[in-house]
């Protein structure tokens, strides 16, 4: 199943995702579309003024061009999602897409959606990162009927 | 060619509005490079904690840490560049707050800018090309008395100023509405030159701003091609012999309006802009138009009249004319539209960009505008302070450039 992720730049979550036997949608894969086409040029992440425009599907015009802007790469992989887990108040390290605003819209959008959601907190320790993962684990393996990796 | 100046990019937003190619244009076309602070994230997460300000978005943690870094010297940058989203409220506090303790804490020159998608290098050029004659030409900018014979130009959106000066005193002045811009620009001189009885041949050396400044620059093979931000402060404490020390200027023009807060003479921070033209000169060429007067019968009809009486406060030049003319049609007097038309633009300026630097006393107004004096008047009671005049306000530009090209006369 396609599961979108919440932050859309971690790459452990989108691992985890993989590794189990689902398709990440994640941060790379607009920007990596964005990135391999060919005839312009817009460094560094071959966004355009055209992507904020695109944004508006999902923001009015009056909502910053920097949030239509990360709508433009969000906003089609939360259309396309079967389902998404979402880790809050995570480290920086872990993943970030920058924007609070962003953020909000982006967490409303996904529940109206009403597809599975396994919400999560990050983890404080070592103990608690055993949990988070085992949760990971289960929530993606029932998305499966219950089937392992 | 001279090293590249560096200009650190503290930003939220600038990569996903899709506009970070413009400011890297906007920079490379004025020989600087913009570029990204790097920091460990052991250096974000103490640099954000010490700064105290609790903001929720990653980008503007980042931001708060790269100004931390060029604040306590660990990366070197010779000016910043401070921009968020237009709209966005918690972007806005950030770029205020990193702007003022930047300026307070170190001697880099900054300017803040809040884009959107349509932002090109084109409206960010003159910013851009402020930062680095700060940074390049502070030696130049250093200059408080002018030497030899030299010509200024200002080629403005409205107007075109010329000043020849000799010897630290203005001998010649011109003026003329700006139409085609090489052709005003030559007569201008030609009614500048003539006044200071002497010939082009003369003049040691030529300085141009404005607008149009790079086109007359060629044209007339100027010394000295200078962005109006710097020249304008320079010419504004000359005038008004407020060379060292603090003072806010403000210039009110024909297409935007500048707000610079200087510090002896060198521009600290700046603001560059005017969102619509209701907060501008031009709406007061309109409504002294509308009234039937002459622009210089603006000013004195507004000391008369009373700006309260008229509601009119709108960003929009076709809104603010609709409120003159509901005004006119409801019997109340010109005195008071002009007065209403000076308060209107006074207050635009004070509320969209006087905001976003910090006013120094004493406060200098200059350009054309500064001639009117309800607007000067509006803009004393705003920020409730005397503001000056300077003699020759309205060659401000002119002035000094006229001012720094002497520095080429030897070649400085």
């Amino acid at each position: 199943m396609k599961i979108f992720l919440y932050p859309a730049t971690s790459l452990i979550l989108s691992d985890l995702v993989e590794r189990w036997g689902h398709e990440p949608l994640s941060a790379a894969l607009p920007i990596r579309e964005r990135i391999q086409t060919a005839g312009f040029e817009s460094p560094p992440l071959q966004i355009t003024p055209d992507d904020p425009k695109r944004g508006l599907r999902y923001a009015a015009v009056e909502v910053p061009s920097g949030i239509r802007g990360r709508m433009a790469l969000y906003g089609p992989l939360i259309e396309e999602a079967e389902a998404a887990v979402i880790i809050t108040d995570a480290d920086l390290a872990f993943g970030c897409m920058g924007c609070a605003r962003t953020n909000e819209l982006i967490l409303y959008l996904i529940r109206e959606r009403e597809i599975p959601v396994l919400d999560l907190t990050y983890p404080k320790n070592e103990e608690e990162g055993v949990v988070f993962v085992g949760a990971i684990r289960k929530f993606l393996a029932d998305l499966n009927g219950g089937g392992g990796e | 060619m001279t090293t590249p100046v560096r200009i650190a990019q503290l930003s939220c937003g600038s990569e996903y509005s899709g506009i970070q190619k413009e400011i890297n244009d906007a920079a490379a076309a004025v020989n600087a490079e913009v570029f990204f602070p790097d920091l460990t994230l052991a250096d974000i997460r103490r640099s954000y904690g010490e700064f105290g300000l609790d903001v929720r978005s990653g980008d503007l943690k980042l931001q708060i840490a790269r100004a931390k870094a060029l604040v306590e010297g660990r990366v070197d940058a010779d000016a910043v560049f401070i921009a968020t989203c237009f709209r966005c409220a918690e972007g806005a506090i950030v770029r205020n707050e990193l702007r003022r303790y930047i300026l307070h804490n170190s001697q880099l020159p900054v300017v803040s800018y809040s884009f959107t998608e349509r932002t090109t290098s084109g409206t960010l050029l003159t910013r851009m090309e402020a930062l680095t004659t700060i940074a390049r030409r502070r030696a130049l900018l250093a200059r408080e008395v002018q030497e030899g014979t030299t010509l200024g130009v200002d080629s403005g959106s409205s107007t075109t100023k010329a000043v020849v000066m000799k010897d630290n005193e203005i001998i010649g002045t011109g003026w003329l509405p700006t139409i085609e811009v090489l052709k005003s620009a030559d007569d201008a001189i030609d009614i500048a030159l003539k006044e200071a009885g002497i010939e082009r041949d003369a003049v040691e050396a030529v300085g141009t701003t404005g607008y149009g400044r790079f086109l007359v620059g060629s044209h007339i093979g100027a010394d000295l091609v200078q962005e109006e931000l710097t020249t304008n402060s320079k010419g504004a404490v000359y005038l008004a012999d407020r060379q060292r020390g603090d003072s806010t200027v403000i210039d009110i023009g024909g297409m935007d309006n500048k707000a610079i807060s200087v510090s002896d003479g060198i521009p600290g921070t700046f603001t560059m802009g005017g969102i619509c033209a209701g907060a501008s000169g031009r709406f007061l060429e309109m409504t002294a138009k509308r009234l039937g007067i002459a622009i210089t019968e603006l000013g004195p009809l507004a000391m008369k009249g009373l700006s309260e009486n008229v509601p009119m406060n709108s960003y929009c030049i076709v809104f603010g004319t609709q409120s003159l003319v509901n005004a006119l049609a409801t019997g109340t007097s010109p005195e008071d539209v002009a007065a209403a038309a000076c308060h209107s633009v006074a207050e635009q300026v004070f509320e969209q960009q006087l905001q976003e630097i910090d006013i120094r006393e004493p406060v200098i107004m200059v350009g054309g505008t500064s001639l009117i004096e309800g607007l000067v008047y509006a803009m004393g009671q705003l920020l409730q302070t005397e503001v000056l005049v300077p003699p020759h306000s309205q060659y401000i530009g002119a002035v000094g450039s006229a001012l720094l090209a002497s520095g080429f006369i030897r070649g400085e």
